[in-house]
C-alpha cells in the first residue's frame, strides 16, 4: 500500500506545498486504493460512484495552479469523497435510493462548490442509508457498506460510506451530513473523526433534506486537525440558505493546534449522567472513562452534569424527523425527474405517483413517510409534532443550564461498537437506539465531535468519544478533541488502523 | 395513544401517495404501533407554558433583494424528465382538480 | 344533470345569502417569491425556472423582501393589522403543477389580518370585513392534451410549464358577508372592483383578471330568511371577470335555492364557473378529504416586521378609495348616480385617464358607460379589455368637439378602433366619416326633402317648428348621417320662414 494514502490531509497539504508530491500522484494513489479494496463481494463498498476521470482532471488543474504559485487553498489538490446526499453538477446523486437512480443534478451544493473553488479533486460519491434514514448504511438501495475493521459489520450510518472510505484509506477527507448522528456515530464505529457543526454554520443548499431543522453538513476525517481544516473551508454564511448564520467560521485550525499541545488547564468538562448505564456496552464505557481520566490528567476540571430532558430526545426526534421527511420526500413523484413506474392500463398521474413511490422507496423510508404523515395529520399534530417541538425547547434549556457551569459536555458517541450486518435490520427501535447520545445535539443545534477513544476490549472494535459545545463555540470541540487525540495516540504509539483492509 | 389500524395505515399511504400492497400493510401497521408506543412517552411532558422550537437558531427577517438571477436553460430543466413534449414536462392524465 | 334554478327575486323571499370572497393577486415583482427567476408573462416554456422553483432535490427557498413589502402595503391599505411575527408553512398535497408537492404558504400566522374595505352599491355602503391577507406561491401551468377543448376531464395526458411556479401571490380572504340581500351579486362585484382599483393604485400588481394575475373564488351559502345562521357553502373557483363574479353569485343563489326548496341538501364542494353559459358545475372531489398537514416551513425563518418598517410603509399608501371617489366626483361634477354607475362598472380609473388625456369628464363618462360598456357586455369582458384606450377615447371626443364627426359617426370610429383600423383620425379619413358642412350639397338635400314632404313643410310654415324633426331625419338619411343636424335644422327653418 502506497504510504501516501496513510498520510493525513494536513501532511498531504504540506507535501504538495513543498512540491514533494503532485495532486495527480496522490489522487491516483487513492483511486488505486479504491480499486483495490472497495469493490468485489467482500469489498468495503464505500462508494456509489467513482469519478476517476473528473478527479484526475481537477488534480491536473491543481498541479498547474501550484506550479504557477497560485494555489487556491492549503488543501488545493488534496482529494475528497462526498456523501451522495449532496448535489454535484454532472455527477450522479442518488441519496442511496432507487427513486433517484441515474439523476444528474444541474447544480452544485454550496459546500461542493466551495470544495471545487478550493481545488480539492472529488473522488466520487459515498454510500449511505437511503435518504440518510438509518444508522448502518444497510438501508442503501445499492447494498451495504462494510466496516473496514470487520467486513461482516456495519460502518454506522447514515454516512457509513464516507466514514468507511476515510477509515480504509480510500480518501483522506470526506463530507458527511448529520441529522441525528450520521457523521458522529459512523465515526465512532469506524475509528474516525466526525464533526457536526453548529446548525446553520455550514450551508445546507444542495443537501437533499432529510429533516431540515436538524440536518448539518460536516467533515469526516482521520484526525481532528484535518476536520478543522475542512470545516473552515466549507463553513460560513450562504445567501442561498435562509437558515445560515452570518457568524464567521474561523479559529478552528488554531484551536486544534493549540489543543494538540495538550494543556486543558481551567477547562470545565461535564459528563452527561443520562448518557450511560444499562444497554451501554462495558468496553465502550471503559474506554470512555479512561478518556475522561485523561482529560483530568491534562488539567481539565471534570464534573457530572444532569440533563433530564434528554430521556425524551429520542421520542421527539422520531416525530420531528419523519414529519419533515414525509414532506421533503413528496417531491419524488415521477413527474419531473427520477424513476417513473407506469402500471398497466391507462394509469392516471396519481396511479403513477403511487406505483413509483412504492417501487422506488425502501421499507425504512416508507415506514418514516407514513409515520410522519400520521404525526402531521389533523387531530394528531398537537399531540405529536407540536409536543415534540416543545421537548426541543426543554432540551435546549437543559443544554443552556449545563453550559452555565461547564465549557463542554462529553459522552460516549454510541452505546455499542459496530454490530453485525443484518443484526438489527428489521428491528427499527433497536436500530434507532444507536443515536441515543448523538440526537440531543441536533435537536438543540449545538456542535459535536466524535474522536476515537480506543478499541473495546471484548471485541477489539473502535469506540467513539463525543464532545459537545455551545452554539457557535465549535472551536472548543477542536481544542478538547485534539488534546484527547494526541494524548491517546501517544499511549497507543500511533493511530489505530483497521488491519483487515490494511494489507 | 390510539392504535393505528390497518385501514388507517392504508389511508395514510393514500395521503402519502404510496401504493402499499396487503403484505406491506400487514407488516407496517404493527411496526408503526411499536414505534408510536415508544414515542408516546412525550405526551404531557411539556405543558402550555413551554413554547415550541421550530428553528434551532432564533433568526428572523432573512430576505433576498428582488433581483433576477440566472435560470436553468430549458434543456437543463427538462434533462431528467421521464417524458417531454413541446418543451414541457409530459405527465399522465390528472384525476383531481387544481386547488 | 340539470340544475333547478329559482328566479332571483323568489330566492330572496325564502333565503338570506352569505358571500365569501377569496382573491389571489399575483404580485408584479421582478423575481419569484423564493428564488431569483424572472416573472415575465409569456416566456417560452420552462425557461424561467431554477433548482428552487423546479423543486429539485437539495434546493432551498429565500424570501423576496419586495414581495413581503407589497403584502404589507396591501394589508395596510385594507386596514389590516400587520403581524408582529409570522411564518410560512407547508401546505402538503400532491399535484403535478406543484414541483415540491407542497405549497409554501401561510397558515395560522398570516402577515396581515382583521381589516375591512368599504364598497358602495347604489348609494349604500357595505363594509366588507377582511379576515386575512397572506403570502404564498403560484403553481405551474398545465395544458391538457387529448381531452375535449383542452379540459382536464377526459384528457389523455397533460403538459406542465413551471415558469409560473413560485410567482408571489397574495391571497385576500373576506369574512362571511351577510345582510346584502338582493344586492349580493352587486356587492360581490363591487368588492372585487374596489379591491382591483386598490391593488392598481398600490402598483403592486397589474391585476388583469383575464390574464389570471387576479383570480377570484366565490363562496356562497343561503340561510332561511331571518334565521341569522350560515348555510352550507359552495366555493366557485376561478371566476375571472368582474361580470362573472356577479353572474356566479346570481347563478349559485338560484341553484342553492333550487336544491333547498326541492328538499335537498347543498353539498359543500368546489365548483367551476363557465363563462359561456354563466353556470357552475361541480369539481371532481378528491378521495382523501383534504388534510393538508400544515407545519412551519423549516427552510425559512420567521418574519418579524419592525413597527418602524410598518409605519414607513403606511406613508407610501395611495389615497383611500372613498376619499378618492369624493375628490373625483368634485373634480368632475358628477351626480351621485353618475358617480355610482362609474364606480360600479370599474370605470373610475379609465375615466380619470381619459380626462387626463384631454376629454371633458361628462364626455369621458358617456363613452365608457354607454358605447364601450355595450361593447364590453357584447364581448363578455371587463371595460379594461374592450381594446380601446383612454387616450383613443379622448381623441374621438376631440373630433366630436371639433365638429369633424357627430356622436353617430363617432360610434363608427369606435367600430374602426375595435377592428384595429388605426388612429381615430385615420379611421375618419379611411371610412370617409367627416361631416359634410358644404351648404351647397346640404341645401339641395333640404330642398329635396321639402319637395318630398309638402304637408310637413306646410306645418312648419304655420309655425309648428317641432315638425322640422321629420325633415331633418329625411335629410340626414339622404346624407347617410354625414351632416351636422344643427345646421340642417337652420337651413330648413330659413327656407320655410
Ligand atoms: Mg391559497
Ligand atoms: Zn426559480
Amino acid at each position: 500500500m502506497s504510504d501516501l494514502i496513510r498520510r493525513t490531509a494536513a501532511e498531504l497539504a504540506d507535501a504538495l506545498a513543498a512540491g514533494e508530491v503532485t495532486s495527480v500522484e496522490l489522487t491516483q494513489a487513492h483511486l488505486d486504493r479504491i480499486a483495490a479494496v472497495d469493490t468485489g463481494d467482500k469489498g468495503v463498498h464505500a462508494f456509489l460512484h467513482v469519478d476517476a476521470e473528473g478527479a484526475l482532471v481537477q488534480a491536473q488543474a491543481s498541479d498547474e495552479r501550484r506550479a504557477a504559485g497560485a494555489a487556491s487553498h492549503a488543501l488545493d489538490g488534496v482529494p475528497i469523497a462526498v456523501k451522495d446526499v449532496l448535489t454535484t453538477a454532472g455527477l450522479p446523486t442518488t441519496c442511496g435510493s432507487k427513486i433517484l437512480e441515474g439523476w444528474i443534478p444541474p447544480y452544485d451544493a454550496t459546500v461542493v462548490g466551495r470544495l471545487k473553488a478550493a481545488g480539492l479533486p472529488i473522488l466520487g460519491k459515498t454510500n449511505m442509508d437511503e435518504f440518510a434514514m438509518g444508522s448502518s448504511t444497510e438501508h442503501s438501495a445499492y447494498g451495504p457498506t462494510r466496516n473496514p475493521w470487520d467486513l461482516d459489520r456495519i460502518p454506522g450510518g447514515s454516512g457509513g460510506g464516507s466514514a468507511a472510505a476515510v477509515a480504509a484509506f480510500e480518501a483522506p477527507l470526506a463530507l458527511g451530513t448529520d441529522t441525528g448522528g450520521s457523521i458522529r456515530q459512523p465515526g465512532a464505529v469506524t475509528g474516525t473523526v466526525g464533526v457536526k457543526p453548529t446548525y446553520g454554520s455550514v450551508s445546507r443548499y444542495g443537501l437533499v433534506a432529510l429533516a431540515n431543522s436538524l440536518d448539518q453538513v460536516g467533515p469526516v476525517t482521520r484526525t481532528v486537525l484535518d476536520s478543522a481544516l475542512l470545516h473552515e473551508l466549507i463553513g460560513g454564511h450562504d445567501p442561498l440558505d435562509s437558515t445560515s448564520t452570518t457568524a464567521p467560521v474561523t479559529g478552528l485550525v488554531d484551536a486544534a493546534r493549540q489543543g494538540a499541545a495538550g494543556d486543558l488547564a481551567g477547562l470545565k468538562v461535564g459528563v452527561i449522567k443520562e448518557l450511560a448505564g444499562d444497554g451501554w456496552q462495558p468496553g465502550v464505557m471503559q474506554r470512555f472513562q479512561e478518556s475522561v481520566d485523561l482529560l483530568t490528567k491534562l488539567g481539565a476540571d471534570v464534573v457530572e452534569v444532569s440533563t433530564p430532558s434528554f430521556v425524551h430526545a429520542m421520542a421527539a426526534y422520531y416525530l420531528i424527523l419523519p414529519a419533515e421527511a414525509s414532506s421533503n420526500l413528496a417531491k419524488f413523484d415521477a413527474m419531473r425527474y427520477g424513476l417513473r413506474v407506469t402500471p398497466d392500463g391507462s394509469p392516471s398521474a396519481e396511479d403513477v405517483m403511487k406505483a413509483t413511490r412504492d417501487a422506488g422507496f425502501g421499507d425504512e423510508v416508507k415506514r418514516r413517510i407514513i409515520l410522519g404523515t400520521y404525526a402531521l395529520s389533523s387531530g394528531y399534530y398537537d399531540a405529536y409534532y407540536g409536543q415534540a417541538q416543545k421537548i426541543r425547547t426543554l432540551i435546549i434549556e437543559d443544554f443552556n443550564r449545563a453550559y452555565a457551569d461547564v465549557d463542554v459536555l462529553v459522552s460516549p458517541t454510541a452505546p455499542t461498537t459496530a454490530f453485525k450486518l443484518g443484526e438489527k435490520l428489521d428491528d427499527p427501535i433497536a436500530m434507532y437506539l444507536n443515536d441515543l447520545a448523538t440526537i440531543p445535539a441536533n435537536l438543540a443545534g449545538v456542535p459535536g465531535i466524535s474522536v476515537p477513544s480506543g478499541l473495546a476490549p471484548e471485541d477489539g472494535l473502535p469506540v467513539g468519544f463525543q464532545i459537545l459545545a455551545p452554539v457557535l463555540e465549535d472551536a472548543r470541540l477542536y481544542r478538547v478533541g485534539a488534546a484527547l487525540e494526541s494524548a491517546l495516540v501517544q499511549q497507543w504509539g500511533g493511530p489505530l488502523t483497521p488491519e483487515e483492509v490494511a494489507r | 395513544m390510539p392504535e393505528i389500524t390497518r385501514d388507517e395505515v392504508a389511508h395514510l399511504a393514500d395521503l402519502a401517495r404510496i401504493d402499499l400492497d396487503d403484505a406491506e400493510l400487514d407488516h407496517l401497521a404493527p411496526q408503526l404501533n411499536v414505534i408510536l408506543e415508544s414515542v408516546a412517552s412525550i405526551q404531557g411532558v411539556a405543558g402550555d407554558d413551554v413554547p415550541p422550537t421550530s428553528h434551532p437558531l432564533p433568526l428572523t427577517n432573512v430576505f433576498r433583494d428582488d433581483v433576477v438571477r440566472p435560470c436553468l436553460t430549458p434543456e437543463q430543466a427538462l434533462a431528467a424528465a421521464p417524458e417531454v413534449e413541446e418543451q414541457r414536462f409530459s405527465v399522465p392524465r390528472i384525476l383531481g382538480d387544481e386547488q | 344533470m340539470t340544475d333547478t334554478l329559482i328566479p332571483f327575486d323568489d330566492v330572496l323571499k325564502d333565503f338570506d345569502p352569505a358571500l365569501g370572497l377569496e382573491v389571489h393577486v399575483e404580485l408584479n415583482t421582478a423575481t419569484k417569491m423564493f428564488c431569483g427567476c424572472p416573472t415575465e408573462f409569456g416566456a417560452e416554456p420552462n425557461s424561467q425556472v431554477c433548482p428552487t422553483c423546479l423543486g429539485l432535490p437539495g434546493a432551498m427557498p429565500v424570501v423576496n423582501g419586495k414581495a413581503v413589502e407589497s403584502a404589507m402595503r396591501i394589508g395596510l391599505a385594507l386596514n389590516c393589522t400587520i403581524a408582529e411575527w409570522c411564518r410560512f408553512a407547508r401546505k402538503n398535497y400532491f399535484y403535478p403543477d406543484m414541483p415540491k408537492n407542497f405549497q409554501t404558504s401561510q397558515y395560522d400566522e398570516p402577515i396581515a389580518f382583521e381589516g375591512y374595505l368599504d364598497v358602495d352599491v347604489d348609494g349604500e355602503t357595505f363594509r366588507v370585513e377582511i379576515e386575512r391577507a397572506h403570502m404564498e406561491e403560484d403553481t405551474g401551468k398545465t395544458t391538457h392534451i387529448g381531452g375535449a377543448t383542452g379540459r382536464i376531464h377526459g384528457a389523455d395526458h397533460s403538459l406542465v410549464d413551471y415558469n409560473r411556479a413560485g410567482i408571489p401571490l397574495i391571497e385576500i380572504v373576506t369574512k362571511p358577508i351577510t345582510g346584502t340581500g338582493a344586492k349580493a351579486p352587486l356587492v360581490a362585484k363591487a368588492y372585487v372592483a374596489a379591491l382591483r382599483e386598490l391593488i392598481l393604485a398600490l402598483g403592486v400588481s397589474d391585476a388583469r383578471m383575464e390574464q389570471g394575475s387576479m383570480r377570484c373564488d366565490v363562496n356562497l351559502s343561503l340561510a332561511p330568511a331571518g334565521s341569522g345562521v350560515l348555510g352550507t357553502r359552495t366555493e366557485t373557483k376561478n371566476v375571472n371577470s368582474l361580470r362573472s363574479v356577479e353572474r356566479a353569485v346570481r347563478f349559485e343563489m338560484g341553484r342553492h335555492a333550487g336544491v333547498l326548496l326541492g328538499g335537498g341538501k347543498v353539498l359543500q364542494e368546489t365548483r367551476h364557473f363557465h363563462e359561456d353559459t354563466g353556470s357552475t358545475s361541480p369539481g371532481r372531489e378528491k378521495s382523501d378529504a383534504e388534510d393538508y398537514r400544515y407545519f412551519p416551513e423549516p427552510d425559512l425563518v420567521p418574519i418579524a416586521p419592525s413597527r418602524e418598517w410598518v409605519e414607513q410603509l403606511r406613508t407610501t399608501l395611495p389615497e383611500p378609495p372613498a376619499e378618492r371617489r369624493a375628490r373625483l366626483q368634485a373634480d368632475w361634477g358628477f351626480s351621485d348616480l353618475e358617480m355610482r354607475d362609474a364606480a360600479a362598472s370599474g370605470a373610475l380609473s379609465l375615466i380619470e385617464e381619459t380626462v387626463a388625456a384631454g376629454a371633458p369628464p361628462q364626455a369621458a363618462r358617456k363613452w365608457w358607460l354607454s358605447e364601450l360598456a355595450r361593447r364590453a357586455n357584447d364581448l363578455g369582458v371587463d371595460l379594461t379589455d374592450v381594446g380601446v384606450t383612454p387616450a383613443q377615447v379622448a381623441e374621438v371626443q376631440k373630433l366630436v368637439d371639433a365638429g369633424t364627426v357627430n356622436d353617430k359617426l363617432a360610434r363608427q370610429v369606435f367600430e374602426g378602433l375595435y377592428a384595429g383600423e388605426g388612429s381615430p383620425a385615420e379611421i375618419v379619413a379611411a371610412r370617409g366619416l367627416a361631416v359634410v358642412s358644404d351648404d351647397g350639397a346640404l341645401s339641395a338635400a333640404v330642398d329635396a326633402a321639402i319637395a318630398a314632404n309638402p304637408d310637413v313643410a306646410d306645418k312648419i310654415r304655420d309655425g309648428k317648428v317641432a315638425a322640422a324633426g321629420a325633415l331633418i331625419g329625411a335629410v340626414m338619411k339622404e346624407m347617410r348621417g354625414q351632416a351636422d343636424a344643427g345646421r340642417v335644422r337652420e337651413l330648413i327653418l330659413e327656407k320655410l320662414s
